[in-house]
């Protein structure tokens, strides 16, 4: 055990001041050691809770560890577990000791009450003392195989423990292959969830430079692994629950009728009061439907309540978690949000984090519908005693300007911001008036009347400032007082902090200089004469610049400072595509909270299991790939027997008939049938040849690909059709891949909406498999992604092997394939390349 | 997923508890969570979110009754994991020592720490369950007296003067027997209601939510199985309409938006007869947590009018009126409306007879406040106040000042008419007859009226 609070900064009057309290405290311990009166224990319990005490206040009580461990010869449980945090804090800075302690809860766990057999075990595990460790093996691996499954529990933590202090005797003692098999049998919920976890991170770690651990890592998301935990995953705490549900994110489901499979047995856990059980859900049935617009959209719609339900029923600290995740949702598909927006509503007494994400929120789902209300909230907050707050407001206001074409309403509530006379107000509103006019310069003369009345005096704030004196040279003829405006400021330039202000200001006199020469030659003048006098850099260059430019002929000055301006039709956006999908992918975690990818965050060895692991993509292809590893796709053909089919479960019974109508409306069920037509539909498309029996002719003669015309003549491509089930376990392929000659190479382009849709391997991995084109292997990131697929024929065992590199920033990709049977590799390569082609589409 | 460190801090930063379970975490750790969260300066916000990132530490705080329950990792985990595993922390440890305080903390940290340990195992979450929790816990909690009322449970309200209400049932350690060894079978069923409302300055419902939680806290022996009947027309989801669509809804019955329920809790009857039953854990827990947008009527109207009286002098008026019946009673109500900031001074005057009542104008913040101990259903009460300014207004005095909001309280009372038809206990026997308690209470979330 580690020590609890080591010090205390603020010891209390009455705290002893150490020595002979101690040896006094040794003394009775003494004398109560041999003791086998009534009523010894509870002396015993008092005179250890002292002890303890002393120590969790700082005060050095090692020199009584003899008579601790003398005394706690005992059946009393209570004071074995305080011999066991005094023992733990001690033994690691003191060899001796810790001898004397290894030997203590060595015997300990061969006691026949399992409780202290699992506590002495815990405690020997938590000694963290690296020379030691040999003492660690044996309990470790009875404690393995105990009948008790609260001792199981402790010793698959403590294996992890040991991992952690010294991982080679962890693995020489072949403990991970003993989680595995636990991870796999026991019957106890708890042992078989920490097995999960030590091996995460066991392999997560071995990875770098075992292939054995990789590809044991990737065993654990193969189907049968999935599944088994999947089908009970009732019986594990909720806390356990997530962490197989985050197991199930990264699984790779063989088609549509798998990913329903799953959604529905999960559907329930919506439901669930644990704010973390439900976004660990919704993680997974956001990533399981990626390439499939429609039922993703759907799925928007089934979580929505859920977790509005989640942000009102927690403490704020929890609200704030899931409204984070919402806002992430709300800014990717604001339509699906547009009629809840009154959800987004702030309250009086929110906190101004959670404030300020539903500003954001608001902004972004306010359209044509609902703007007007929305502003009409936004501008009550204008008022608001929280200063930052209103201003987030008025800028929130100043977005939805921006955002719509529609425009009349809000200017004239941005205009009456101005009027409300409340410095930070003005301010805010100043600075929005000014990106209104450079995306609408059309507003121009409304504006312009009211920034007039303004006096400068007033406005204090840089960023506010420098946009009335943008305002003010942009405008010049149409604010009659603009030149003397200026001047004024510009007779303080002296007294104004700011640099960009004085820029702007040089600038400004500029623009009214061309406009209105006679009234502004003084102002500029001194302007000019000020700024190569500044001390600041820019503003001393700029005004150098301006000077010499006048100097050169001022009609080229005039086309360089104020040359006609374009409306700005798009502001551009702060984070770009590929972040915010990154962060995405990264569903319920801190990227979420923080809005930044992990890798801006937290360094590479911390970023979890959200990280696809980039080095598997050289994995299975070396040479040494042994046989025993698990392929995916050997289990295709149970798929039915591995998952329960939903009828056996009773406890899913209510799926669609307990909850009434929130639960059966967005049935995924119904729409299952639907999709995996078009799958069907979507396979046979790009192979021609024959049209599976399930289209309807309706359907054929839109494509104009009628039965009739079947038999008719070939088009050039030989006739292709893939298995959609074909199988290929990794050794095969690379023994093929070695084997057999390179066919073709082709390099192509990647349409933007698929390099958009590629973060991660994963999604173009899903996509290809829908065409029945397989993944084997796939690594990298972002730009550089490598796959290798496999496909088979329908009708018979001849296989096509690719290598596809994807550079996403060049948008193209290099494909390699290489094929049993030559004479068709071309007409496979059309098939990838068509494949590919559609990825991304909706 | 997992955790480094996890400890709690006073409102002063001392340290009260401290567990490090990875060592990963450098030394200092509780300091530098204090510094940050004390002089939180970012993006404009002045309150720490209960999220932060120093020097690639994380530190997700909640803070319970006042004290700071923090976790610490280097992980990029899920957020929602560890603040909900901080609050259940808060929880299993309010079931064992009764009260939540830094007094009870410090008395039992023996206790606490044998807690800690078999809640997380090196960072990883082993169980939260309190009934779990009882084969592995040996220390006796030393209870600790509740100094005061405990702000952060809805529950606490009971123990006030309430004559219906065993009031020592929410400080009471699901371990601790009472005194005479033995303990009482009773069983607790409240059903808390927020509202959120907000006014229109000309009086109507902007917005209006019910954010409500059936909360339960058993103190059966043998783990009885237990029965709970709602209303029968009781229904979940609005369809297709948008959850803000106030027109009439057709016939009377209670229409949920959505909820959600605790683990424990089996659906096998719900859908034919809206029951739900459950073998309830020791502790604490929600049973149901549930979300109404329903029309319904709001408790209290409220009224105010600000009028200028002369250059540097205004009046504000506000009128409440409790529109539940009379035989209910509100308390604890408390009226703030921010008056404009060049306020300088104000006088009060309350109705003729008026008793338990204060008011008090907070200069710093220029906040009007009112307090009433209570308010009986029917009740109408005014407050008229005199203000002073040190400086000439211009402009519409409504936009500086306002919006009023009320903060109060009503037990055997809830909004939404959701009910607790029956309460059924598996019978043990014919003379086992727990104490059942169903107890309703509303509270304002946030109610707003605009001026």
């Amino acid at each position: 055990m580690a020590p609890p609070a080591a010090s205390q900064r603020y010891p209390s009057p009455s705290q002893p001041s150490g020595k002979s309290e101690v040896s006094d405290l040794k003394t009775q311990l003494r004398q109560l050691a041999g003791s086998r009166a009534p009523g010894v224990d509870d002396s015993k319990r008092d005179l250890y809770k002292k002890v303890i005490s002393y120590m969790t206040i700082g005060i050095d009580v090692s020199s009584v560890f003899g008579e601790m461990v003398m005394c706690s010869a005992t059946s009393d449980i209570v004071l074995k577990k305080m011999c066991y945090l005094y023992v733990g804090n001690y033994a690691k800075g003191n060899p001796d000791l810790s001898l004397l302690t290894i030997n203590f809860l060595q015997r300990d766990c061969k006691d026949e009450d399992p409780m202290i057999r699992g506590l002495a075990l815990r405690s020997l595990c938590s000694l963290r003392v690296p020379n030691l460790v040999e003492y660690l093996v044996g309990p470790l691996g009875s404690g393995l195989k105990d009948n008790n499954s609260y001792v199981r529990t402790i010793a698959v933590t403590g294996v992890l423990k040991l991992y952690h202090i010294s991982d080679s005797t962890c693995i020489d003692a072949d403990f991970p292959a003993t989680l595995k098999s636990l991870m796999l049998h026991d019957s106890d919920a708890q042992v078989v969830a920490n097995c999960l976890s030590a091996l995460q991170e066991i392999w997560s770690l071995e990875a770098s430079h075992s292939e054995e651990a990789c590809r044991e890592k990737e065993s654990l998301l193969s189907k049968p692994v999935i599944y088994y935990f999947l089908n009970r995953i009732k019986e594990f705490s909720e806390w356990a629950q997530c962490l197989i549900l985050e197991l199930a994110v990264k699984y790779v489901p063989s088609d549509s009728n798998d990913i329903f499979d799953i959604m529905n047995l999960l559907e329930d856990r919506l439901q669930h009061a644990n704010g973390a059980v439900v976004l660990a859900t919704v993680k997974v049935f956001l990533q399981l439907t990626l390439s499939m617009t429609d039922i993703h959209q759907q799925v928007y719609e089934r979580i929505k309540s859920p977790l509005l339900t989640l942000v009102s029923s927690g403490s704020p600290e929890q609200s704030y978690a899931i409204l984070s995740h919402l806002h992430l949702l709300v800014v990717r598909a604001p339509f699906i949000f547009a009629a809840d927006y009154k959800h987004f509503y702030c309250q009086y007494n929110e906190p101004s984090y959670v404030k300020k994400l539903k500003l954001e929120m608001l902004t972004a789902v306010a359209n044509e519908s609902n703007t007007y209300e929305i502003v009409t909230e936004l501008c009550e907050y204008a008022a608001n005693v929280d200063i930052a707050i209103a201003r987030e407001s008025i800028r929130a206001v100043g977005k939805i300007a921006l955002q719509q074409y529609d425009v009349n309403a809000i200017v004239d509530r941005l205009l009456q911001f101005l009027e409300m006379e409340k410095d930070y107000v003005t301010a805010e509103t100043l600075v929005l008036v000014k990106d209104l006019l450079r995306k609408y310069p059309q507003w121009s003369h409304d504006c312009i009347s009211v920034v007039g009345g303004i006096s400068s005096k007033n406005i204090q704030e840089p960023k506010a400032k420098a946009a009335l004196i943008w305002m003010l040279g942009e405008y010049a003829q149409d604010m009659s007082d603009a030149p003397y405006v200026l001047e004024n400021l510009i007779e303080n330039w002296e007294e104004e902090h700011s640099a960009e202000v004085r820029l702007h200001l040089l600038t400004a006199a500029m623009k009214c200089f061309f406009k209105r020469a006679p009234e502004t030659q003084k102002a500029l003048g001194t302007a000019l004469a000020a700024g190569i006098a500044d001390f600041h850099q820019d503003v001393h260059d700029r005004a150098l610049f301006y000077y010499r430019v006048l100097q050169y002929d001022v009609h080229v000055a005039e086309r360089v400072v104020s040359p006609p301006k374009q409306a700005v039709s798009v502001f551009a956006d702060t984070q770009s595509s590929e972040i915010k999908d990154r962060i995405f992918d990264e569903f319920n975690s801190l990227s979420v909270i923080y809005q930044k990818p992990s890798y801006m965050f937290t360094d590479k060895e911390h970023r979890g299991p959200f990280e696809f692991s980039d080095e598997l993509g050289n994995i299975p292809i070396t040479p040494e790939a042994s046989s025993d590893i698990v392929p995916a796709q050997q289990y295709e053909a149970n798929d039915k027997d591995l998952l329960l089919s939903i009828d056996e479960k009773d406890d899913n019974k209510g799926l669609s008939n307990n909850n009434g109508s929130a639960y059966t409306a967005p049935s995924l069920e119904s729409s299952s049938n639907i999709t995996s037509q078009m799958q069907e539909l979507a396979i046979s498309g790009p192979a021609i040849s024959a049209v599976t029996p399930q289209t309807s002719f309706g359907f054929d003669d839109l494509l104009g690909l009628g039965l009739s015309t079947a038999p008719a003549p070939t088009p050039s491509p030989p006739l292709l059709k893939l298995n959609p089930r074909a199988a290929l376990d990794p050794g095969a392929f690379q023994q093929k891949w070695r084997q057999l000659p390179l066919s073709l190479t082709q390099e192509c382009s990647v349409n933007p909406q698929g390099i958009a849709a590629l973060t991660v391997p994963q999604s173009l991995i899903r996509h290809m498999q829908s065409h029945s084109i397989h993944c084997i292997a796939s690594g990298g990131q972002s730009p550089n992604f490598k796959f290798f697929f496999f496909a088979q024929k329908e009708s018979e065992p001849s296989n096509y092997l690719a290598e596809c590199i994807i550079n996403t920033s060049s948008a193209k990709a290099q494909i390699k394939v290489k094929a049993d049977e030559q004479s068709t590799s071309q007409a496979f390569a059309t098939i990838f390349e068509t494949a590919l082609s559609k990825f991304g589409m909706p | 997923m997992m955790i480094s460190q996890f400890f709690v801090l006073s409102q002063r930063g001392d340290n009260i508890v401290f567990r490090d379970y990875r060592a990963e975490v450098p030394k200092g750790s509780t300091e530098t969570f204090f510094r940050k969260v004390k002089f939180w300066k970012e993006d404009g916000n002045s309150e720490a979110p209960p999220i932060f990132n120093v020097d690639g530490v994380n530190y997700f705080h909640v803070k319970v009754v006042g004290l700071y329950f923090v976790a610490t990792t280097r992980v990029n985990v899920s957020p929602s994991l560890v603040l909900e595993l901080l609050q259940r922390i808060a929880r299993v440890i309010k079931d064992y020592l009764g009260v939540l305080n830094e007094d009870s903390f410090r008395k039992n940290f023996v206790l606490v720490y044998e807690l800690l340990d078999e809640v997380i195992d090196f960072g990883y979450v082993q169980t939260t369950s309190t009934e779990v929790l009882k084969s592995y816990i040996f220390n006796e909690p030393i209870v600790v007296a509740p100094a005061r009322l405990q702000p952060i449970d809805p529950a606490a309200i009971f123990t006030q003067g309430a004559k219906r209400m065993p009031g020592t049932a929410v400080t009471k350690s699901v371990v601790a027997n009472d005194p005479g060894g033995r303990r009482r079978e009773e069983i607790f069923v409240d059903i808390i209601e927020k509202i959120s409302v907000t006014f229109s300055s000309s009086g109507y419902i902007l917005t209006s939510e019910i954010d409500g939680t059936i909360q339960m806290k058993s103190y059966l022996s043998g783990n009885p199985e237990i029965r709970l009947a709602l209303n029968e027309d009781l229904n979940i989801g609005r369809g297709g309409r948008s959850v803000y669509d106030y027109r009439s809804s057709s016939g009377s019955g209670v229409i949920l938006d959505d909820c959600n329920f605790h683990e424990s809790v089996r659906l096998d009857s719900f859908d034919s007869d809206r029951t739900l039953s459950l073998v309830p854990p020791d502790g604490e827990f929600p049973v149901m947590n549930y979300r109404m947008t329903q029309e319904f009527k709001p408790p209290f109207h409220v009224n105010t009018l600000i009028e200028e009286a002369g250059r540097l002098k205004a009046e504000v008026i506000i009128k409440i009126r409790a529109e539940f019946p009379s035989d209910i009673i509100a308390n604890t109500i408390t009226v703030q409306m921010p008056l404009p900031n060049y306020t300088s001074r104000a006088s009060f005057e309350l109705e003729l007879g008026a008793a338990g009542q204060r008011t008090d104008f907070k200069e710093s913040s220029k906040m009007l406040e009112w307090n009433l101990k209570k308010i009986v259903g029917g009740a109408e009460h005014t407050l008229r106040a005199k203000l002073t300014f040190s400086q000439e207004f211009h402009g519409n005095i409504t936009k500086e000042a306002g919006p009023v909001s009320m903060t109060f309280t009503i037990p055997m009372y809830n909004v939404s008419k959701l009910q607790v038809k029956y309460l059924q206990i598996a019978k043990k026997s014919s003379s086992y007859n727990p104490y059942r308690w169903v107890r309703y209470v509303t509270q304002a979330n946030s109610y707003v009226a605009r001026i």
